[in-house]
């Protein structure tokens, strides 16, 4: 099963994540003959269909997916207080979605990004500006195909929680957030290296 | 030039580190094959079709003698004994074995040197001017924006997975030699009527399955912006590129979709935001930058030199090469020179350990210990004195490195091909070798003077064949090999891309129906008019006409 990191460490992971069932008869975006795993900017996450059929689970701390959130908030509203909500958005979901949504982003105790595969990297920039611009301060969570390999990036870029995908060594992950220890560019933790350190 | 600070050596230190661990877990079966993919590529790892090839970087074609020594040593050590500069200034390796490669870059980087984002869908090797710092029509020297940029641009966490790869070009001369205009973003540099620094940007440019010449998002940069504004530009690209199709993953195929006004608006509402925040450049930053890239210590001397002036006039086989191969410097008795990789019958681009360590020891002996990679796939040596020349041209003869045909027919720009490229649908280099074998009389070479001809393998265009005089495509038919022949293409300020002439051609056509453009040029030129400027005025029709009547002879 997938393993958390989260400051420097394994640590247990308190919240389950609500996925919506899928019926097979979804859209599926084919090139040259293979399933497109990438979706386009704004497209359609889930049908209505997935999105009625979403159960979520009576108690306990849960993290929805935004279009699951924005569907069903009204029911939610005392979890949401109890601080026991958090949200999943999903590379391709413009971010002003998730904005427009809260009043204050930091009521949400999580925010997590989905990646569908590796590859994906505007994981990386959903992190900068929610950590520069929206001024999000609690939880930052990757998820998703997430591997020891991305960490770093991960890191700089304003995450700091991971939840590895399932297969691969946590423990050993570790040691990847600190791959580089004076990197050249700044980022959501630092100003670049020349206004860092006397280099001359 | 650029020397690494203890910041520098332990970054490059690192990666070493990194990417040993990461081949342990490929090796290991840790990582998939899919997953390995964008890690190793990410360091300039193929997997290709007999052996791995390995792309090492060499920022804006820079390297310096002891560097060469140490590629050369490589070469014969990891490789087949040779290596290849390719279009993007970097050099090649087409045989390492996978295992080896962390060894290779703990090599490089007792050297200051490294693979990393040489290939991937990250921000590529910075390219400039191979005659940056010493062109007499040079307004800026680029090289230090150039180091800046590309330290900003490792590993750089946000853009770290782009959705297709990221060219820069900066360029800071009157005449580009940069081809800024094909690149994700180009940055030309100049001084305006207050002696300040600004660049006009261009953005969107590229060759590949959609040639298109950039265009231009910013007319009048203060230099101190360029980073945060590059930032804004790759950050729009990185939400809003499509990865849903990598064939219109660039970002010229954004900015086409959208239209350059909707696309600088975008970048200018991100750029608002960080404007004259923390990535603005420092002048202490600059200033510190620049003092690697002073002009070189050089002696007063005459504008002229009498032992040159006789051997010019008596050495007919040394005036050839001069003409070629010798370029003008802004400095009096000094000439910047190019080492030819285009001998005939060799693979362009091409240069064996032994001519590396020849042209290290030239270098050593001649310029300053620097050298140059064009991205004609040339060897410069930036900063010789003209009484020289001579001896530098006797020992670059001596080790095949004087061939007198730069910019000439034979000059030819030609991609690895299907020789060692996964990618290609046809080979290029034995293309490249035909028509040499063609043209290998050098008096003919010389009276039909200046043309560029570009081959690729595939329309993934690392032969640039669009902005070929002549620009000869692989196309894949079948089974078989066949080449699509375009005319008109241009690099420099007046850029154009070719047009196809018509149907293509097989591998044995290829020598005549270059001998019969050719000979339509020949029969049309006016009086000094250069192959570009015939197709230029009189269109494709007289050489299509003259390709097409016949069946076209095979040579054999």
């Amino acid at each position: 099963m997938s393993q958390l990191i989260k400051g420097n460490q394994i640590a247990p992971d308190e919240w389950t994540r609500v996925i919506p069932p899928s019926f097979g008869d979804e859209p599926v975006r084919k090139q040259a003959g293979k399933v497109v795993m990438f979706k386009l900017h704004d497209e359609e996450t889930f049908t209505q269909k997935q999105i009625d059929a979403t159960e979520i689970p009576a108690t306990g701390k849960v993290l929805l997916p935004l279009t699951i959130w924005l569907a069903k908030k009204d029911s939610l509203a005392a979890r949401m207080a109890a601080g026991e909500i958090g949200i999943v958005l999903q590379t391709h979901e413009p971010i002003e979605k998730l904005v427009e949504a809260f009043d204050d982003l930091n009521k949400l105790p999580v925010i997590a990004i989905y990646v569908q595969i590796f590859a994906d990297g505007r994981n990386f920039t959903l992190g900068n500006l929610l950590r520069t611009r929206y001024d999000f301060n609690n939880e930052l969570r990757a998820v998703g195909d997430i591997m020891r390999d991305q960490l770093y990036f991960l890191k700089r870029s304003g995450f700091d929680s991971y939840l590895i995908k399932e297969g691969r060594n946590a423990e050993e992950a570790i040691a990847s957030l600190d791959d580089f220890k004076q990197p050249y560019q700044g980022a959501t933790d630092d100003v670049p290296v020349w206004r860092r350190v006397s280099r001359s | 030039m650029y020397k690494y600070d203890k910041i520098d050596q332990q970054l490059v230190n690192e990666r070493v580190a990194q990417y040993r661990d990461q081949t342990r877990r490929y090796l290991a079966g840790e990582l998939s094959e899919d997953e390995f993919r964008p890690i190793r590529l990410q360091n300039g790892l193929y997997i290709q079709r007999l052996a791995p090839m390995l792309r090492i970087a060499v920022p804006y074609g820079l390297l310096s003698s002891k560097q060469l020594h140490k590629l050369g040593d490589i070469a014969k050590k990891y490789d087949k004994d040779y290596g290849h500069f390719s279009t993007r200034q970097n050099l090649q390796l087409n045989w390492p074995k996978l295992e080896d490669v962390p060894d290779i870059l703990a090599e490089l980087a007792t050297v200051e040197m490294h693979a990393i984002q040489t290939s991937g869908n990250c921000i590529r090797n910075i390219t400039t001017d191979q005659f940056a710092g010493v062109a007499p029509d040079e307004l800026f020297d680029p090289r230090a924006m150039a180091e800046i940029i590309r330290q900003w641009s490792t590993f750089h966490p946000e853009f770290a997975l782009l959705p297709r790869k990221f060219k820069i070009a900066v360029s800071g001369t009157k005449e580009d030699r940069a081809v800024v205009q094909m690149h994700d973003i180009g940055m030309e540099f100049f001084k305006n009527e207050n002696d300040d620094i600004r660049i006009k940007v261009w953005v969107g440019g590229g060759l590949g399955r959609t040639p298109i010449l950039g265009s231009v998002i910013h007319e009048n940069l203060e230099w101190q912006h360029a980073l945060s504004y590059c930032e804004a530009i790759v950050r729009t690209y990185n939400m809003h590129g499509r990865r849903d199709n990598s064939y219109k993953a660039r970002i010229k195929i954004l900015v086409k979709a959208i239209g350059i006004e909707a696309f600088k608006e975008q970048v200018d509402a991100e750029w608002a935001h960080s404007k004259n925040g923390p990535l603005t450049i420092t002048q202490a930053e600059f200033d510190r930058v620049s003092t690697y890239f002073e002009p070189m210590p050089y002696e007063t001397l005459p504008a002229n030199d009498v032992s040159f002036d006789t051997q010019l006039a008596s050495n007919p086989a040394f005036a050839a090469w001069v003409k070629r191969c010798v370029h003008p410097h802004k400095t009096a008795g000094y000439r910047a020179i190019t080492l030819s990789l285009k001998t005939h019958g060799e693979a362009p681009g091409d240069a064996s350990s032994a001519q590396m360590h020849t042209v290290a020891e030239l270098a050593d002996g001649y310029s300053f210990g620097e050298l140059r990679v064009s991205h004609e796939q040339n060897l410069i040596l930036a900063d010789v004195k003209l009484s020289d020349l001579f001896t530098v041209w006797e020992k670059a003869r001596a080790a095949g490195l004087a061939t007198p045909n730069i910019g000439l027919l034979t000059d030819i720009i030609c991609c690895p091909g299907g020789d060692f490229c996964n990618l290609a649908n046809a080979k290029s280099i034995p293309i490249a070798k035909s028509i040499q074998a063609q043209f290998d009389n050098l008096d003919y070479l010389h009276d039909i003077g200046e043309i560029e001809i570009n081959i690729s393998g595939c329309m993934n265009a690392c032969g640039h064949h669009h902005v070929g005089h002549i620009g000869i495509l692989g196309v894949d038919k079948g089974d078989t090999e066949w080449y699509q022949v375009s005319l008109g293409g241009k690099q420099g300020n007046d850029a154009s891309l070719s047009a196809v002439i018509g149907p293509s051609f097989s591998a044995e056509e290829m020598p005549s129906v270059i001998q019969k453009l050719i000979d339509v040029y020949v029969r049309e030129r006016t009086p000094e008019e250069r192959f570009i400027d015939t197709v230029r005025r009189l269109g494709m029709e007289p050489f299509k006409t003259h390709l097409y009547a016949e069946k076209i002879e095979v040579t054999t």
